[in-house]
């Protein structure tokens, strides 16, 4: 057990860094730098109207205000545990805006980003969080499917939909959310052999947000994640995840090209969890506080913010006005959530099947005759 | 170590240090058991003292998890695998129960298979989906697997070395709800077998087996039948495969009434064998059903409905009055 300190030295997994055996680290799509200067792309190119870009503004800031209101309802006890979504905001955004209506999102327990663009109502996810139900929405009315807590299971599920898609000689796409974490899975690798193997229109939207909760990317991969595609047979690009321009450029021509029949595309989205895993962990006891640092000066909200400001797209009034936005949304989330009522004891027999057993019925009647002893004093 | 009070958590975390002091071969596996030590800590600072070869934060993939503790076994070492939570044992059900189960059968005894499967299960920790599931039965019922569910300080203490040291491989299951329970642990006392039942508390009237996080449930029903003049025996069943029913016997010719108790759901669950061979055994003792009260057939709730779903002391005492009202 003692060869992989020799084996692990070679490998250094920080882009540009010295790694001799392994690819050149590539450069990110990118379309705005981190101070906010709109720069030009080769193969990716984007034009959006001044109102287009403030929308995107107004996504992220909203996002990340119900994200922090509902850390802070974890935190006074209303909701059981919180994914917060804090850096990814950009990732998620111009992802789930690239999506047309027809399209289909799998996400992962993250992407609340995604669910705002498509129509979410966020108290639909809080829901889930606070142990009302698995998530309220309606997946086939919304092109988002349910939130999937299994690590990697929906990316099979994102693939066979994508064939159903062209069985039916659907124009659509399907996009399967998944996390740096995620790509070691057995199932996330058949569900790219699958893609492949049938050239299905599926765009696997990988954040690379660095952690697989104390897991550092490095025990994942020996290489950058979006190269492990053109071994399954499919392109692979690197966007900063943390430009929402370049995610929305680069996540619309992968839909495109699997609309068009092109296959499959694996996209890396550049990116760092600058919360804790969940409400319920510590990242304290497994990364310094230096890197978080170095992270927060590349804020997908920020440089959004420059560039606008600096183009004259926006002005203060509306950067107030979003603000005044989001202050509206946290109360109504704040206020949506300690309203929530509890699902009857009953919910928990109701569509387990689509229809009941009898055997599940006198269970069911049995649980309410118990329950209702209780009433009746009789305990 | 001296004697002292553990909580389930610190006792596992002792027990393991232990089994690593005493044998080489031991090897820890998981997601985010190492500098994290485990999102429940049972792992802690064992990385830090033991090295990353022998304390392992493994890619997150359970197929790999146990299919290379396949292959460190054959290799001689003794891996312990922890998988984050119940429902995520999973995508390592099929190395579970198509390899690991069968080697030592397969190659007739050639290769040994003394891999420990560390899975905190069951429910009532206000999780969400896939954190509170009971899939004891699965693996019960799978010929190969040997399975023990620890329900105190003192069984996870010693359990967990008892289990390690086993040549069989063992689901070792703990109760997540109860890791912050604490009782005496005293290393220099002699263990229990790791598979043995045992009768937790004496009494007359109908005898209660529980095991895991069941037991304390059990334990408080016991005390509040006993104010309204009641007697229940309770066995903490300690061992699931193989079953040690012969403290059950003996106690149910005694009482003439059985009730057994698990969070997993009531059908084809654990109670429903032991209703099966105590009914065989037992027959003429018998003053009435063997009744099971456990989850509900339905997918394990969402957390505000999981207080009703989960029984309860109010629930077993029920299943009591029906069991004595035959
Ligand atoms: C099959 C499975 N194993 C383990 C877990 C526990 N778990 C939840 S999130 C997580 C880390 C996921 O990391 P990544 O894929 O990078 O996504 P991120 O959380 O960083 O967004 C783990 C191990 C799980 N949910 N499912
Ligand atoms: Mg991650």
């Amino acid at each position: 057990m003692s060869v992989s300190s020799a084996t692990t030295e070679v490998v250094d997994p920080v882009p540009g860094a010295e790694a001799p055996h392994l690819p050149q680290q590539p450069d990110l799509v990118q379309l705005l730098t981190p101070e906010g200067e709109r720069v030009e792309h080769p193969e990716y190119s984007l034009d959006l109207a001044p109102d287009e870009l403030c929308g995107l503004y107004r996504d992220l800031v909203l996002v990340r205000r119900w994200d922090v209101e509902a850390t802070a309802l974890q935190r006074q006890g209303e909701l059981g545990i919180w994914a917060s979504l804090l850096g990814q905001e950009a990732a998620q955004i111009g992802a789930g805006r690239a999506l047309q209506p027809g399209d289909m999102a799998f996400p992962t327990y993250r992407e609340h980003g995604v669910a705002w663009t498509r129509g979410v109502d966020p108290l639909d996810v809080i829901s889930l969080f606070r142990g009302v139900d698995n998530g309220g929405w309606d997946p086939v009315a919304t092109g988002f499917n349910l939130y999937t807590v299994v690590i990697g299971a929906q990316t099979l599920h994102a693939t066979g939909y994508a064939m159903g898609l062209q069985r039916d000689s659907a124009e659509t796409a399907t996009i399967a959310f998944l996390g740096d974490g995620a790509t070691s899975q057995g199932e996330v690798n058949e569900a790219m052999i699958w893609a492949a193997s049938f050239s299905a229109p599926v765009v696997f939207f990988c954040q690379n947000n660095q952690y697989a909760i104390s897991v550092p990317l490095e025990r994942q991969s020996r290489v950058p994640l979006y190269q492990r595609a053109a071994g399954f047979g499919f392109p692979g690009v690197r966007v900063d995840g943390n430009d929402v321009l370049a995610v929305l450029a680069v996540t619309r021509a992968a839909l495109q090209a699997a609309r068009e029949g092109q296959g499959p595309t694996f996209i890396e989205a550049f990116t760092y969890r600058m919360g804790a895993h969940t409400t319920s962990d510590d990242p304290t006891r497994y990364r310094l506080a230096s890197e978080l640092e170095e992270w927060k000066l590349r804020d997908p909200i920020a440089r959004l913010k420059a560039h606008l400001s600096r183009s004259g797209a926006a002005d203060a009034a509306f950067f107030d006005s979003v603000e005044a936005e989001a202050d509206e949304l946290a109360v109504r989330i704040r206020r949506g959530t300690v309203e929530m009522p509890d699902p009857p004891g009953t919910a928990m027999f109701d569509h387990v099947y689509a229809e009941q057993t009898p055997h599940l019925a006198a269970q069911q009647a049995e649980f309410e005759a118990y329950q209702a002893s209780f009433e009746g004093g009789e305990h | 170590m001296a004697a002292q009070t553990l909580t389930i958590g610190k006792a596992l975390n002792l027990g393991l240090r232990k089994a690593m002091e005493d044998d080489a071969k031991v090897v820890l596996m998981g997601e985010d058991i190492g500098r994290l030590g485990g999102v429940f800590r049972i792992t802690d600072g064992l990385q830090k003292d033991f090295g990353e070869d022998r304390v392992v934060d493994t890619p997150l993939a359970e197929a790999g998890i146990l299919g290379t503790a396949v292959g460190l076994a054959m290799r001689g070492y003794r891996p312990v695998c922890e998988i984050q939570f119940d429902g995520f044992v999973f995508p390592a059900y099929n190395q579970i129960v198509t390899q690991v189960a069968k080697i030592h059968a397969r190659s007739r005894g050639k290769l040994a298979m003394p891999i420990v499967i560390r899975i905190p299960f069951g429910g009532g920790i206000g999780a969400v989906e896939h954190h509170s599931e009971s899939p004891e039965a699965y693996f019960a019922h799978t010929p190969g697997l040997k399975v023990v569910a620890v329900s105190n300080p003192v069984d996870a203490y010693f359990g967990i070395q008892q289990a390690i040291a086993h040549p069989d491989p063992i689901v070792f299951l703990e109760p997540k709800r109860r890791y912050w329970e604490k009782a005496e642990v005293d290393p220099d006392t002699t263990p229990e077998p790791l598979f043995a039942s045992r009768v937790v508390r004496g009494g007359d009237d109908v005898t209660v087996l529980a095991y895991g996080p069941m037991v304390k449930t059990a334990l408080q029903a016991a005390e509040a039948a006993a104010e309204e003049g009641r007697s229940l025996e309770v066995v903490d069943l300690r061992t699931l495969s193989p079953l040690d029913l012969d403290p059950v016997f003996d106690s149910v010719r005694r009482t003439g009434r059985c009730v057994v108790v698990h969070e997993a759901a009531v059908t084809l669950g654990l109670g429903a064998e032991i209703a099966a061979r105590v009914t065989e055994t037992c027959f003429h003792s018998l003053e009435a059903p063997v009744l099971r009260v456990g989850g509900y057939d339905t997918p394990y709730p969402p957390s505000k409905l999981e207080e009703e779903y989960l029984p309860d002391l109010d629930r077993v005492l029920d299943a009591v009055d029906r069991s004595m009202g035959f």
